[in-house]
């Protein structure tokens, strides 16, 4: 097929007509892409588009059921991981995926270790992970286990040891998902430098921002078919988000429009924090939280935003400080005690505090109503089928039914399914840290009108996301954290953007209080 | 050095060891417990238990268990005395033979549980009770071995000086141990062994060769086992119904050495330690006099209780620690 690609160079990578499907889905229709060299190439699409599936397909994790795959003009068929990655394909799955018992050095030089007379060299394999590293910036001790290490640097770790490779092909399936801004922009510098080394680049994220400030081309998946390759430039975002839900233009532009925001008035007071801290982890933050409003956490990614919530919801105590609930002051032993108190707590580690894999997507949506009433009050079959129905259709979490275990669920509505558990459940406070990481900009906007439409019923949220855009679409009052401690306070009109990030930076240090 | 959760297993371990020797020094110092003598005999007489527990150490690093383990020591050694015997085998070809044969046997296991994603528990259970009943179809009861070679290689002794001196069971112990320590540190097969134990799903995609990984780790306690058969004939005889049982004390070596049950994290020294552990309990009964020796059983039960215990305690407490 013809593609408006003006390169007199033959493609890097050529997919024809790829199908596969799994129990009850079709997740790929016969999608074609091509990847050229010194190119990189967004994929996009909705959560569950196959976005994740087609690049498993290609790297010989799952076999396809029809199409062909080329790389430099020849054919490949790689059966495995292993396969792919001696064919030039380096890959950056979207969970994390590596060893954590082991060591960081380890981890990036697993199965390429460099040897001499048989004997690994430690020394050798611990070096030139701190080059590897040290190109994306990062600097720590590559001795220590993986598992004392955070999310955003685990995830950077798993992009170094994909680039410690000679690939022609790296594919970074959602690569960002947990990195801060500074990080992310690492990222991007080296992308281009390796871009304009040769490589291709295959680059799939739901940060529209992203998306613009490194792809070259863009391929929309929907529904598991190809909607379009196009150049990024002549693109427009309106018009990538209309293809990538499939509406049209005015509809995405009426959706996307502007904020209805109540102003709260002079509510209760349902949470109190005063004075909070607790070593390494906050030092000095107040927090109010009225009944039916939302509250945004904003800071950088280490400010304290995951910390805080940890002591809201009891898992961590606090060394200093004291918490008021309605009015009485509380000590949070647990979060058994927390969830007594109709507290919930959806947390951004999904794949370790989140998920069960092997329940269904019901079992798991239902699991935390079903805790708090009891093993005596059980929730009848009919019961859990309609709450399940309700929440599927409500964030649309595409899954080919109920019943289906949620391992099988892509990315994004594995996470849906997570938010949808903490919803049915009606707390009174829900803290929601980083929900929207690696939803889709469709299922963004839905969940911003359901918080809107649970507040008005009396619920009140504190959000927590690295998504400024966001935190200022949704929230009534944005607290910013800054080194551990509460800066500044933003409410109503005077939420920004640009007001949080000058806060943030500290330029604006006239703290509203 | 620091010391990481991960090596709070084997530190307990070298602790409970040496808490143990040091009690039984002293309380049979009259009788010499505390001698070079003593100490090169937990390597004589556990030579069996540690080979086959250092097969172990891989499967259950792999994230794995293997049942076979006595049984293919039966197996062996039967196989070896009758081979010499009835068809006048030499020795060193029914030797050979008899690895070959335990290594492919651990093999095919390893393929059935790669190939068909069976559990390990049931495919080995299923290799334990083949192997037994091969071993009793090929003789009935035990035969002794009568032969120049053999009876010089049980015979021999590398002195080491003031009278100590270490038997070829020994030194074949001691071999295998070190090159199980470059297996498992210096070699991609042993780092991918950890890997795979670590998470298989992550090993996959890291593009880790997992499958025959895995039949390797049961290949390599295959041939472990063989060789662990082989140390029994050097007692100059073939058993069918030899070290029945065996592989529960195999797999109370490796947990006691520090190993999780789940895999991944563990060190093949923790096992040497682990099998004295259980040789100095034994001596020390012995010593004692007056127990039933059942109480060794006792002893090993309770010590596995409290490191299973503590294996609990440091996995929590390490999923606390990457929680925050
Ligand atoms: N192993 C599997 N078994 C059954 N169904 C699967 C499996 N993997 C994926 N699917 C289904 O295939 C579809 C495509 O999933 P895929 O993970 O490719 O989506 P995605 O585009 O990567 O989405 P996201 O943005 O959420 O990561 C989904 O409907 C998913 O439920
Ligand atoms: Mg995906």
């Amino acid at each position: 097929m013809p593609q408006t690609v003006p390169s007199i160079e033959p493609p890097l990578l050529t997919l024809r007509g790829i199908e596969k499907s799994f129990p009850g889905v079709k997740a790929l229709a016969g999608v074609d892409f091509t990847l050229n060299r010194r190119e990189i190439h967004a994929l996009m699409g909705e959560n569950g588009a196959g976005k994740s599936t087609l690049i498993k397909v290609l790297t010989g994790v799952y076999r396809r059921d029809s199409g062909t795959m080329q790389l430099g003009g020849s054919e490949i068929d790689p059966r495995s991981p292993q396969d792919a990655q001696q064919a030039g394909i380096s890959t950056v799955y979207q969970e994390v995926n590596l060893i954590p018992h082991l060591s960081v050095a380890e981890n990036i030089s697993l199965g390429r270790q460099p040897k001499r007379l048989g004997f690994l060299r430690w020394g050798e394999i611990a070096q030139r992970a701190e080059k590897a590293i040290a190109r994306l910036d990062l600097k720590l001790d590559v001795r220590k286990p993986l598992s004392s290490c955070s999310i955003a640097v685990q995830q950077l770790i798993a992009i170094a040891r994909a680039l410690d490779t000679d690939a022609r092909v790296l594919i970074l399936d959602e690569p960002t998902s947990s990195l801060d801004t500074r990080e992310v922009e690492q990222l991007f510098v080296l992308m281009r430098k390796l871009r304009d080394q040769g490589l291709g680049i295959v680059f799939v994220t739901h940060f529209l921002d992203q998306v613009y400030a490194v792809s070259d081309r863009i391929t929309i998946l929907r529904n598991g078919q190809r909607v379009g390759d196009y150049a990024a430039v002549d693109l427009s975002r309106i018009e990538l988000i209309s293809k990538m839900i499939g509406k049209d233009l005015s509809e995405v532009e009426r959706e996307s429009g502007g904020k209805a925001k109540p102003l709260s008035t002079a509510r209760e007071i349902l949470v109190q924090a005063t004075g909070l801290k607790r070593k390494g982890a906050v030092e000095n933050v107040d927090l109010t939280i009225r009944k039916g409003e939302v509250v945004g956490l904003a800071g950088l990614l280490g400010s304290g935003r995951t910390e805080t919530a940890r002591i809201l919801f009891g898992i961590d105590k606090p060394d200093a400080g004291k918490i008021e609930i309605d009015g009485h002051k509380r000590e949070l032993r647990s979060a058994r005690q927390a969830i007594a108190l109709g507290f919930g707590f959806s947390s951004e580690d999904r794949k370790t505090e989140g998920i069960i894999p092997n329940l269904s997507v019901r079992e798991n949506i239902i699991l935390v109503l079903q805790g708090q009433r009891g093993w005596l009050r059980l929730l009848s079959r009919k019961e859990q089928e309609e709450l399940a129905a309700k929440y599927i259709a409500m964030l649309n979490i595409a899954t080919s039914d109920a019943e289906k275990p949620i391992r099988f669920l892509s990315g994004g509505n594995q996470q849906k399914a997570l938010l949808a558990r903490w919803l049915a459940s009606k707390p009174r406070l829900l803290i929601l840290d980083e929900p929207t990481r690696g939803i889709d900009v469709g299922a963004k906007f839905e969940i911003q009108k359901l918080m809107r439409s649970l507040t008005n019923e009396g619920m009140s949220i504190l959000f927590i996301s690295s998504e400024l855009e966001e935190v200022v679409r949704s929230s009534d009052r944005v607290v910013i954290l800054r080194d551990r401690a509460r800066i500044a306070e933003l409410v109503g009109e005077e939420i920004s953007q640009a007001a949080i990030l000058s806060s943030i930076a500290g330029t604006n240090e006239s703290s509203p209080e | 050095m620091r010391i990481t959760a991960k090596q709070i297993p084997i530190i307990a371990t070298l602790a409970v060891c040496l808490l143990l020797y040091g009690t039984a020094a002293i309380a049979f110092h009259d009788r010499g417990f505390f001698s070079v003598g003593v100490f090169v005999n937990f390597f004589i007489d556990n030579a069996m238990l540690g080979i086959a527990s250092i097969g172990m150490t891989f499967v259950i690093l792999s994230g794995g268990i293997d049942l076979s383990v006595g049984s293919v020591i039966g197996l062996t050694s039967i196989f070896i005395a009758s081979a010499m015997d009835r068809y006048k085998l030499p020795p060193i070809v029914a030797i050979f033979v008899a690895l070959l044969g335990g290594t492919v046997f651990g093999g095919g296991m390893g393929a059935v549980i790669r190939y068909f994603g069976l559990p390990p528990f049931l495919v080995t259970l299923a290799g334990m009770f083949f192997a037994r009943g091969a071993g009793f179809l090929l003789h009935l009861e035990s035969v002794p071995i009568d032969h120049p070679f053999y009876n010089a290689l049980s015979e021999f002794h590398l002195a080491l000086g003031g009278g100590i001196e270490l038997t070829a069971s020994a030194l074949i112990f001691l071999a295998t141990f070190i090159i199980a320590i470059y297996l498992a540190q210096y070699t991609r097969f042993g780092r991918n062994v950890y890997a795979l134990g670590g998470n298989e799903q992550s090993a996959v995609l890291m593009g880790l060769p997992t499958g025959s990984v895995k039949m390797r780790v049961y290949a390599l306690s295959g041939f472990c086992s063989a060789l662990a058969g082989v140390v029994y004939t050097l007692g100059l005889s073939g058993n069918p119904s030899a070290a029945v049982g065996l592989e529960l004390d195999a797999i109370a070596a490796v947990v006691i050495g520090g190993t999780l049950l789940t895999g991944g994290v563990g060190y093949v020294a923790g096992t040497l330690l682990g099998v004295l552990i259980l040789g100095i309990i034994q001596t020390a009964i012995t010593f004692q006099g007056s127990l039933s020796s059942w109480w060794t059983k006792i002893a090993i039960g309770v010590l596995l209780l409290i490191f299973i215990l503590l294996q609990r305690f440091v996995q929590t407490r390490k999923l606390r620690t990457t929680a925050s």
